[in-house]
């Protein structure tokens, strides 16, 4: 008999199984994904789970037979009442069937966990902020030291011993610098010699010897400035690694919570797709009727306003706020605007020009929704801001625009926002 | 200070009394703890009752433990140390997994391997008495089984299956590198949908040597001359049979060259498939060997079962006897054994058909009942094997000559019958009501034995399909019959959707017609969409 033990072995050996079967099945996953995040609140989108997709999508068909038809027999245990001859009325649909549908229930479904990271993955898969990298390396002023190398003038603090002590014997081999144990060890020699007397030749020869090797000492210092060697640091821009997302949102009367609720999906979809990005996101919402104020969630989504709209008060607010708390050099900023489009006409030349010079130079990206009732097809007339912001947005202004008047819309335009360039054909 | 020696000392006089306690009272172990050396010392007490007492005769056993997760990990490659990569493995992981981490589904205490050495997985998480039932239970009883048992014999090499899987894993994934992951895939997935009608059910003829042959020619000329006798040339002969039309002979002879009608539908393939290239082939070939590695296991599954139930509860009852398991850890035993045979009654919510580990452990214990303290019924339905005084021998060539089937239409006895309350239902579609067609009473016995023995008849179970007829020379359409019997017709979509993988292997059209004597039932036919070539 052997025993072995495997527990040390390494485990996973079912991964490369499980990621097949992921990749097989990632379609169905993928829509699976994303009806159940349809359904759960906000907060909870990110998080992992049980996934259901369709059984017939991963199914193993087997050549076996139906469950329906035929002549069947069954042997069952536990017989109390029946006597040969009886007849029994058939049960619902294999009730009693050991034979039959021996695969049981879960047959239309097939139900597995997937891990938070996996679900957000297939959630936001490709999906890309635009211009990232090259934006989060370029506005930023902050650095942090990283090892380059050694050279030779520096501060005490970064003096490096070792390449020091590696130059400084190399120097002394190369110039003979006698070894102090040679030098004791001669004088040892001079001084038992003269103890014994008689030898004056071989002790002058030494002491001359003696001499040249102490000078020699004296001219090969030990350690010589040229030999010093300080480690070298270069400073390399720190990427900023958090961001700051602005919610903007119409609460004039006009807007109603069927908008509202617009407004919060898309929302929430940045908000976890920031948050994918940056190690921290922080949030602000600005709501605004005819005049500004940031508010917390709460109030912000559910208390109503009564007042005239006005637009450029909002980007006024959000102005103010990156200035006190969000500078832009240490902050990504986005900005997420929602509104039912609504704007008081004398107002929207003021809107264009502060969003021209004062918000987009600021903002990694702008995002303008114009939410609509839900019977709106869209094809109506443009309103007054969306024609105002026409003017504005281009890809090159990192401002984009969309129109959206039911909620299964909300994920294709935050795709269509964010697509890859390479992947948007398929969005 | 000299407190603190005082009770140094009276700890250490009491563990060495604790130690002196152990020794003298021949336990095992103590408690749920064990550890390596425990093992051994389980593993040779379990091994001097299985062999000694029981008559055993297992491969040698090479026990290994492992972690949940690595159970997790067997239990989606069919419970195999090595298995190749496929999507499908993957699919039962997630799914185990789930189900684990729920906590809907506990994992088995342990695998065993039919191979030789025979590999013995055990959890770690088991406690000392899980241990010691979980070796008497696999490592001699289901060890026994596979060593002994005539199906795994015939149909099995214990000792070539680890080489045979490493070198099947090696092989796909070299393919894999070399054609790509996706076309294997697509294969393996074509092969496993067949796998179920890859198999052989009956050992193939050995071609006989020469002097065997010459000896058997003799015998019949030696025959035929004994029998000779001049009055049959008076015998007026009949009409005698008319010539077969041409056509017939053609088909008789293609059919003859082809080896038709085959039921391993992967073999016919493998062999005969037109445009399959030869790394395609040799994967049919691996899938359909696999396949018929675990065939034995389907058919012996109640009896397999009921072996090693049976031998780990005669070996635990042991062990208690002689003092070397607690009283404790005999409760604790007894508790996850009876959870293990407990049998739902047909009207429980629980019952989900019968429960091999019930069925074959009462089979068992009925035999050893039968043959050392029978009742005169017993003596009428039994007389090879009542009162014959020798249960372990007895259950011995139970095991090593039966297989499920054939062991309950042998032996279930009457006793066993009325223990379990066994009833025979008939349910034809045709009627509005299902009958009962037997129970267990006099009159019924015999007619609830042939029908739970035919439930337990793979053969039975697996629809029988055929390869038929194939015109190599035409237009290569392969023709195949699922014989229905009860007129139970195949799953539709399942059906369909395999013949369409079939059309892909073969490359040509395919047509399955699902017929019995009388009626045709059903027709499928597949075209080839991505034929493998």
């Amino acid at each position: 008999m052997n025993i072995i033990d495997r527990r040390r072995d390494s485990g996973g050996k079912s991964l490369v199984n499980r990621q097949r079967f992921m990749r097989r099945a990632r379609a169905l996953v993928r829509r699976a994904v994303r009806d159940a995040s349809a359904k759960r609140s906000i907060k909870d989108v990110e998080k992992g789970g049980d996934i259901v997709v369709p059984a017939d999508g991963v199914h193993e068909p087997i050549l076996r037979r139906g469950g329906q038809g035929g002549k069947r027999e069954y042997v069952l245990p536990g017989n109390k009442k029946y006597s040969q001859g009886d007849t029994i009325a058939r049960p619902d649909e294999e009730g009693g069937g050991s034979g039959a549908g021996a695969d049981g229930e879960g047959e239309d479904e097939f139900r597995f966990a997937l891990s938070d990271e996996e679900f957000l993955d297939l959630f936001l898969e490709d999906l890309e902020l635009p211009d990232l990298a090259k934006r989060q390396v370029m506005g930023v002023e902050e650095t942090q030291p990283v090892r380059a190398g050694y050279r030779s003038s520096g501060s005490p603090a970064t003096l490096s011993v070792v390449r020091t002590m590696r130059n400084s014997m190399l120097r002394r081999t190369a110039l003979g610098r006698p070894r102090p144990e040679d030098v004791e060890a001669l004088q040892a020699e001079i001084d038992r010699l003269d103890d014994e007397g008689g030898h004056d030749d071989k002790v002058a020869a030494l002491r001359a010897d003696l001499e040249r090797k102490q000078r020699r000492m004296r001219l090969v210092p030990f350690i010589d400035p040229i030999d010093v060697r300080y480690r070298r640091y270069d400073q390399i821009p720190k990427p900023v690694a958090r961001a700051v997302m602005f919610c903007l949102m119409d609460v004039s009367g006009s807007m109603d919570e069927h908008m509202k609720d617009l407004a919060k999906r898309f929302y929430a979809l940045l908000y976890l797709f920031l948050k994918r990005r940056y190690k921290r996101v922080d949030v602000v919402f600005i709501r605004h009727t005819h005049e500004a104020k940031e508010v917390d969630e709460d109030t912000f989504f559910h208390s109503r306003e009564s007042g005239g709209t006005v637009v450029s008060t909002a980007l006024e607010e959000m102005g103010r706020v990156i200035h006190d708390r969000y500078p832009a050099n240490q902050w990504n900023i986005y900005a997420a605007q929602a509104s039912d489009g609504d704007n008081l006409p004398m107002d929207n030349a003021n809107t264009v020009a502060l969003l021209k010079t004062a918000i987009l130079p600021l903002c990694q990206y702008y995002a303008y929704l114009e939410v609509g009732h839900a019977r709106d097809d869209g094809a109506g007339e443009a309103s007054s801001l969306w024609r105002a912001y026409e003017l504005v947005a281009s890809p090159d202004e990192r401002m984009a625009m969309r129109k959206v008047s039911h909620r299964r819309d909300i994920y294709p335009v935050f795709r269509e926002l964010f697509a890859k360039e390479g992947a948007k054909a398929e969005a | 200070m000299s407190n603190d020696t005082s009770t140094a000392r009276k700890s250490k006089s009491r563990i060495l009394k604790a130690i002196e306690a152990q020794a003298s009272s021949n336990l095992l172990y103590n408690g749920a703890d064990w550890n390596f050396d425990t093992l051994g010392r389980i593993f040779d007490a379990v091994r001097k009752i299985g062999e000694g007492e029981l008559g055993l005769d297992p491969y040698r056993t090479q026990i290994e433990v492992i972690t949940s997760e690595q159970m997790l990990d067997a239990y989606s490659s069919v419970g195999m140390p090595l298995f190749y990569k496929h999507w499908s493995f993957g699919k039962d992981f997630a799914r185990n997994e789930a189900l684990y981490r729920k906590g809907w589904q506990g994992l088995a205490y342990e695998i065993v391997i039919n191979s030789d050495p025979c590999i013995c997985y055990i959890m770690e998480e088991n406690s000392a008495t899980m241990q010691t039932l979980v070796l008497a239970h696999a490592a001699m009883g289901h060890n026994h089984f596979f060593k002994n048992n005539y199906v795994f014999r015939q149909w099995t090499d214990a000792s070539g299956i680890a080489d045979y899987l490493s070198f099947a894993k090696a092989y796909i994934a070299k393919c894999e590198e070399r054609y790509g992951i996706e076309a294997v895939e697509r294969l393996v997935d074509a092969a496993h949908a067949l796998q179920s009608h890859g198999i052989h059910r009956y050992p193939g003829k050995r071609s006989m040597d020469l002097a065997t042959e010459e000896r058997r020619e003799q015998e019949r000329r030696s025959h035929g001359e004994a029998l000779f006798n001049d009055l049959w040339r008076t015998v007026p002969k009949g009409k005698g049979k008319k010539p077969a039309s041409k056509q017939k002979v053609e088909e008789d002879r293609r059919k003859a060259i082809l080896k038709l009608p085959e039921e391993n539908i992967l073999y016919f393939l493998e062999k005969t498939a037109p445009r399959l290239a030869g790394w395609q082939r040799e994967i049919l070939r691996i899938i359909r060997l696999i396949a018929q590695y675990f065939y034995p296991q389907r058919q012996t599954k109640m009896m397999n079962e009921g072996c090693a139930t049976w031998t780990h509860h005669r070996i635990m009852t042991r062990l208690h006897e002689t003092g070397q398991i607690s009283d404790g850890s005999y409760l604790e035993f007894l508790h996850s054994h009876t959870s293990v045979v407990m049998q739902p009654e047909f009207d429980d919510r629980r019952y989900s058909g019968i429960n091999p580990y019930a069925l074959g452990f009462a089979l068992m214990q009925d035999i050893e009942r039968i043959s050392l303290k029978p009742t005169d019924e017993d003596r009428a339905w039994f007389p090879d094997i009542a009162g014959n005084g020798d249960a372990y021998g007895t259950l011995r060539d139970v095991w090593a000559n039966f297989r499920d089937e054939s062991i309950i239409s042998q032996y279930l006895s009457p006793h066993l019958i009325r223990k379990m309350g066994l009833f025979h239902i008939l349910d034809d579609h045709d009627e509005d009501e299902m009958l009962v067609a037997a129970i267990h009473d006099e009159r019924g016995y015999r007619d609830v034995r042939r029908a739970l023995a035919r439930q337990y008849d793979v053969a039975r179970r697996d629809p029988d399909i055929q390869v038929v007829d194939v015109d190599l020379a035409g237009d290569r359409r392969l023709e195949l019959r699922h014989n229905v019997v009860d007129g139970i017709t195949l799953e539709e979509k399942d059906a369909d959707r395999v013949l369409q993988h079939l059309a892909d292997l073969w490359g040509y059209e395919v047509r399955l017609v699902e017929a019995d004597d009388d009626t045709i039932y059903a027709e499928h036919k597949a075209e080839p969409m991505r034929p493998f070539a």
